[in-house]
Formats: structure tokens, sequence, C-alpha cells
């Protein structure tokens, strides 16, 4: 079964249960995110792919939201784009994201989002908290100033890998993601060690030891490998 | 168990309390025991006895009566008698003066408007049963509902019976109960669920905990009626571990359900069967917000996920599930047993029924009412909460805890319903009741509920997770006179962003207070503002 629907002003077709933000990527229609990952569970939680859909109450998020029969959905407008830039600028405020000394200068999601959405400083207080790095893992470290809790390491640690190393830590601002029950990562005993978890960080809170600033590159052979798993599973 | 035996325990346990002349009823809900009800009830007891009249004279643990603020109360029923802010040293006293009238230094007047003005649907038996013997719910009709309900009805009757009442959930949004129930019931399953929530977390709001202390059978029977409509076969309570009371009282009710028949296989002879297990919550507000509250059961990080799905459809480990508030079931056996109709007269047009308020702050009467829909705000406050103490002049109510708004007083004669309430930016909420004085800073309140917010978010999503610290921080800067105009554009702002764009319920009305103090005592924010007087000019 096919559905058509209309995104801004393009009519475009999708699969019975494809989610908006897949319709949109197909059709190369931007609709920005942090927190989704193909081939990993959606959690709806950085709240940048917010559309408004007419006739719906609230906003959608396009990542969970389910396509429907003659959908009119806006992506663009005004609204949503002062909220993204908003929701861009509390990541930035809410951690210790300083560029210019990132491993992942020039690599990372968060940055490149904030330049294409044009957020060019923040309007909001910066909260400057004090925050760890946890560098005891033999190959990578963690640096929980750059981490925007988008849970994408959690959850490829868990479906992916299956070793649930990665869980969070603590409510609201002072959430954090922890290695087994809140230990040092060198001494987690179930961390293989198979660094899907900095492969998919969209930050450079999850780093490679040994890389200085802009080196942090991605492997991107480990992202097709997460879409493979998608196809694998809507087959199955 | 079949019928006979089951009306004949009733029939039994009511001749039994008939034999007694005399009845003492103390309180034994959480508020009183805390000022140590209990040893009142011992020296009740023991002074009975002295008096030889342990035959004749009943002494007997019983729910919260209402008026908390003037415990530990202590009522002689047989003689319409109430006695507040009773101590051990009274005993005597009130069992000499048994059949001669009231002791005057601590009686309490029950023809005043606080208790006249109430009209108990779920509060029916609270005060008057032991809640810790089934028989005593037995002998007021309990589990009747019930049973007529497994051997009358189908399903679809209960469904009819409680869409026909209007009844809509008192855990706060108001979403029509016999139309969750319908969606329940035709999900596709054949496993389905029934919980009840019972994470009451709101500052200020003690009425779940006490229809779970009080009367226990109650909220059981209202989860079983529901579970046979829908078609679930097990259901679980979620009770915050804050309140051991509630759960010591619900686990003995559930055993004793269980051993007279009424909960397990087969139940009064039916192929109906139906179990049920407490589940505790471990100390986070925003396991009261549904999905978050499934997970929690499911023995997972308690954080709401995007709905849809609804619970309805996949809740719990993916099934149907049916998930309602304390007083919501609480409503259904009364509902079933007096017909739909009947509930549907008490009330307005949209909100039918009643209301369990927990009335506290600055107000004479300090306690639990439940009041029919539509009453005033006016009404509750000054003619049942006795108006403001201290001379003082009232200034706000709050409703809804950190999810509702301040009612300032030229909106005091606003219908108590759904719509009326959150016309005026607050909501009906579980049903706390605050009531401020005029020595209430409003700034700091807005900041006392977002303090609330930022603590209680659960962090899944950024604008909750990082706006409500934001909005606090603001708040703060606003408290202490260190802000000026653009903050307060700013905070107006994340207010917005914060309500359109966060995940589930907590951040989406965390704004509420700081937009409904704006809304009705901005002046309070702009006497803080540093460079107020450049706006002035």
């Amino acid at each position: 079964m096919v559905k058509t629907l209309r995104i801004d002003d393009q009519d475009v077709s999708a699969g019975t249960d494809d989610t908006i933000l897949q319709v949109a990527q197909d059709n190369a229609i931007f609709i920005p995110t942090l927190c989704n990952l193909e081939g990993l569970k959606p959690v709806g939680a950085c709240r940048l792919c917010l559309v408004e859909v007419e006739g719906y109450r609230g906003l959608a998020p396009a990542c969970v939201t389910r396509v429907e029969e003659g959908m009119q959905i806006y992506t663009q407008s005004e609204r949503l784009q002062t909220y993204r830039r908003m929701i861009l600028e509390m990541l930035f405020v809410e951690g210790n994201h300083v560029c210019a000394v990132c491993v992942s200068n020039g690599t990372c999601e968060l940055q490149a989002l904030a330049q294409r959405l044009g957020m060019d400083h923040s309007h909001l207080e910066y909260r400057n908290p004090a925050k760890s790095v946890d560098v005891s893992h033999y190959r990578f470290g963690v640096d929980h100033n750059r981490c925007i809790l988008c849970a994408r390491c959690v959850r490829v640690c868990d479906e992916i890998e299956g070793a649930h190393t990665w869980d969070l830590l603590g409510r609201g601002i002072q959430s954090q993601v922890i290695t087994d029950l809140n230990r040092p990562w060198g001494e987690s005993k179930t961390c293989t060690s198979c660094g899907k978890c900095v492969q998919v960080c969209p930050t450079g809170a999850l780093f490679k030891k040994s890389k200085a600033v802009a080196e942090m590159e991605k492997e991107h052979e480990f992202l097709p490998y997460l879409n493979t798993i998608r196809e694998v599973r809507s087959n199955g | 168990m079949d019928h006979e035996e089951f009306l004949q325990i009733g029939e039994q346990e009511r001749r039994r309390q008939a034999e007694y002349r005399h009845h003492i009823h103390v309180c034994m809900a959480a508020g009183c025991l805390s000022s140590q009800s209990d040893k009142i009830k011992t020296a009740l007891e023991t002074e009975v006895e002295a008096h030889g009249e342990s035959g004749h004279c009943l002494v007997k643990g019983v729910g919260c009566m209402g008026l908390c603020g003037n415990g530990p109360l202590v009522a002689v029923p047989s003689e319409d008698v109430l006695y507040q802010g009773v101590t051990t040293e009274d005993a005597p006293d009130i069992v000499k003066n048994l059949g001669k009238g009231p002791i005057r230094h601590k009686h309490c007047p029950t023809d005043i408007p606080f208790f006249k003005s109430q009209h108990k649907i779920v509060l029916e038996n609270c005060g008057r049963i032991d809640p810790e013997r089934i028989e005593d719910y037995m002998a007021v009709g309990g589990y009747q509902a019930f049973m007529r309900v497994l051997t009358e009805l189908m399903p679809i009757g209960v469904i009819n019976e409680v869409t026909r009442s209007g009844l809509r959930g008192r855990g706060g949004a108001g979403y029509p109960t016999g139309l969750k129930l319908s969606t329940v019931a035709r999900s596709e399953g054949t496993t389905k669920y029934v919980v009840c929530n019972g994470d009451e977390g709101d500052p200020g709001a003690f009425m779940d905990r006490s229809v779970m202390e009080g009367d226990p059978h109650r909220v059981i029977e209202g989860m079983a009626i529901a579970a046979y409509a829908v078609g679930a076969h097990h259901g679980y309570i979620y009770v915050r571990a804050e309140y051991p009371l509630a759960i010591e009282r619900l686990n003995k009710a559930i055993r004793q359900a269980q051993k007279a028949g009424i909960l397990g296989q087969n139940i009064f002879g039916t192929n109906f069967d139906f179990s049920l297990e407490i589940r505790l919550g471990a100390g986070a507000f925003v396991c009261g917000e549904e999905t978050a509250l499934l997970a929690s059961i499911e023995g997972r990080r308690g954080s709401p996920r995007p709905r849809p799905p609804y619970p309805a459809a996949k809740g719990l480990w993916g099934c149907p599930t049916l998930i309602n508030n304390v007083e919501t079931f609480a409503n259904v056996p009364a509902i079933l047993r007096n017909g739909g109709d009947w509930f549907a007269k008490i009330g307005t047009k949209k909100s039918k029924g009643t209301k369990v308020f927990a009335l506290s702050g600055k107000v004479k009467n300090i306690g639990l009412i439940e009041v029919p829909m539509g009453i005033t705000l006016e009404e509750i406050i000054y003619d049942m909460g006795g108006g403001i103490p201290d001379g003082r002049r009232f200034k706000a109510v709050q409703t809804g805890g950190p999810s509702g708004g301040c009612i300032p007083a030229d909106h005091l004669g606003t219908s108590v319903d759904y719509e009326s309430l959150s016309e005026l930016g607050s909501i009906m909420g579980s049903g706390g009741m605050i009531v401020m004085d005029d020595g209430s800073s409003m700034v700091e309140v807005a900041r006392y509920f977002m303090e609330f917010c930022m603590s209680e978010s659960c962090g899944k999503c950024v604008p909750c997770r990082v706006g409500t610290a934001l909005m606090y921080d603001l708040l703060t800067k606003i408290a202490q006179g260190h802000a000026n105009q653009s903050d307060l554009q700013q905070l107006e702002t994340l207010c917005d962003m914060v309500r359109s764009t966060s995940l589930c319920g907590l951040g989406q009305s965390a704004p509420n207070p700081v937009m409904s103090t704006l809304r009705f005592f901005r002046e309070e924010y702009l006497e803080k503002l540093a460079d107020t007087e450049l706006v002035k000019e």
C-alpha cells in the first residue's frame, strides 16, 4: 500500500509504515535531527525534527510520526525555525562546546546543524557546568562537556552490540551517560570495546584516543552497517 | 464463593456492628497518624475496657474524615459528634460522655459548610469503614456492583454505563473514561492490562493517598469492574513508595480479596479471572506520566515516550492497557451501582460528578473535600475553607500543582470544571488546591514550581531538560532583582517554546505556573526588574 501526502509544497508518496522523516529524506526535503539515526530505535528526544501537520493540535516529531493519507506537512515555518534554533542554543549552553579545541571540529553534527540553521550566537545564557572527562578506557574517551544526551550510544550498545554498557544516570539537567553502574569506562566488565558508540556519537563527546583537534573523523562504514540492520529488520 | 455466601458476610458484619450501642471512630489516615492517633485509639480501647463497655462500645480505626488540619479527629457517629485536636488525655472524657452529649472543649461542629457542602461519592466510605477489614467494606455494599456486573452485564453494558455517566479522567487531563474503556476493549490483543496510577506527586496533593488509605477495596473494585469491561485479567496499582501506609493497606486489601475469591480465578462462580499486583514508584515525579509509569512497571528507566501509540493500543509490554487515576477508578463502583444517569445529574454540562480536592495553604479549614463539579472557587475557599486566617487578604489559589496556575481574587466566581479552569490558564489537575494570602510573592511561587519541574524533568528531551533549568535561572535572577526587561522577554519566549516542543505533559505544562502568574500578577515581575524605572518613563 502506498500513501500520498504533501510536504511543504511538494506532493510525495510513501510506504504505509514510513515516518514523516523517512519520506522527507527520500525526497531530499531537509528536516534537522540529532538523536535520530537510521537503524536505531527512534526516541523523539531532541525535538529538532518537529513539524507542523494540518489538523494536529500540537507539533509532531517527524522521526516517530507515521504518515497518513492526504497529510499536509509543513517543515520550514518561521515558528519551527525559531524553535529549532532555540533547541540548538539550548544544547550549546547546557554543555561546554568549544569547537576550536574539539576533536570533532569540522565533523560534528551539532556544529554542522548550527551552521546550516544560522545559529551564529546564543541568546541564552551559558550555564558553564562543571563536567567530567573519563579517559580510563584504553582506546576511547568520553567528554561529558560535549555530550548532548541523544542516547545514540546507549541505543547502539543495547540494540546492535547487545552489550548495554551505556545507560543514563540522574534526571533533568543533571543527566549523564554512564558505563556499567557508573564505573569508569576502563573498568567496565560489559564493554566489548567495539567502538560503535564512538562512531554514532554526533559530537566529540565520544572519541578515539590519540586524536587531536579536528582529527576525529567517523568511519562511515559503520553507518551503512546500521542501515543494513534496518533493512534486514523490515524484511524480516 | 456464591452470591448467598457473599451477601451473608456483609449482613453478618452489619449485625455484628449493630450490637454495639456506641461507636467511636478514630482517624487512622497518614495525617492524624502522624499526630499519634494510633495511641489515642489504644487509649480509647483501654478506657472502654476499664468501664466494662467492651461489649457495648466499638472503637474502630477509619480512613480520612476530611478536616486534616484540625486532627487528630475522633468521631462518635452514633451521636453525630466529632472531636478535633484529640490527645490521649481526652480518652477518659470521651468514653465517659458517651450518650451524654459531646465534651465541649474538643467538640467540632459538623453542621458547618466544610462538611455540609460536600457531596461524597469517592469518599463515601472514607472515615466510616475500617479500611483494613474487607467485611466492613462489604457491610456498606462493597463489591456488590462488581458481582452484579459479572453476573448480569456484558462488558459493553459496563462501558455504556460509564459512558452515559460522563465520567472524565480525574488525573487532570479529563479524558472521557467511557471512551478510553471502549478503545481498550476494541484494541486487538488477547492479553490486556489495567493499571491504576497512584503516583500522586503534586506538591500539596493528598487526595489519592487518602482514598487508597481510607477505602482501598473501592479502588480494587473499580479496577476489577474496568478489567471486566475491557477484557483484562491482570492489573497493577502503581503507588509511590512515599506512601507506605497506602501500600500496606492496599496489599492487605488485595490479600483479603484473594482469600474471599473476589480476586483470582472464576470470580463469583463466573469464568472471569482477575489478579492484581502493586508496583512501587521510586521517587520520580515523571512516573506519574502514563508512558513513563508503564516503562517503570516494566522495570525500565521511567522516562516518557512519544504518543501515539497510546497505551490503549500499545501499553504494558506492547499490550492494550487501560490506565486511570485512583479517583477515576474509585468512581466506577458507584456508577455501576447507581447508574450512569444518576452520576450524570451531578455536576455541570461537560464535567460530571464530583471532584476531591486537597485544600491547603493559607485557609482556615485544611483538609480533604469532595464537591460537586460546578461549585465556585469562592464557595470552596470562603464557605467551606472558612476564609483566610490571621486577618490577611486572599491573593491567589493554585490548582493543578506544577502543571497548573494561580487564579486571582477577581476570578473566584469561576466554576470548578475542566473547561473553566483551563480558560484561566490553570488546570483541574489531580486536585491539589493551595490557597495563598497577600504575604506570598508570586515570582517566588513560579520559581518554586519551576525548581520542582527542573529537578523532576527526566532529561530525555532538550526543551524540558534545558528549558526548565534556564527558566529557573531567569526566575532566580528576577527574584534577586538582577534581571531586566530583556530577561523577562526571554522568559516568555522560553515559556512558549518549552510548552510547544516538549515531549510529554511534564514539559508541556511546566511553563503554566509562570505564564499564569505573568498573566494575573505581571506587576510583581515588573517591580523586581532592575530597569523598571526606564520602562515607566
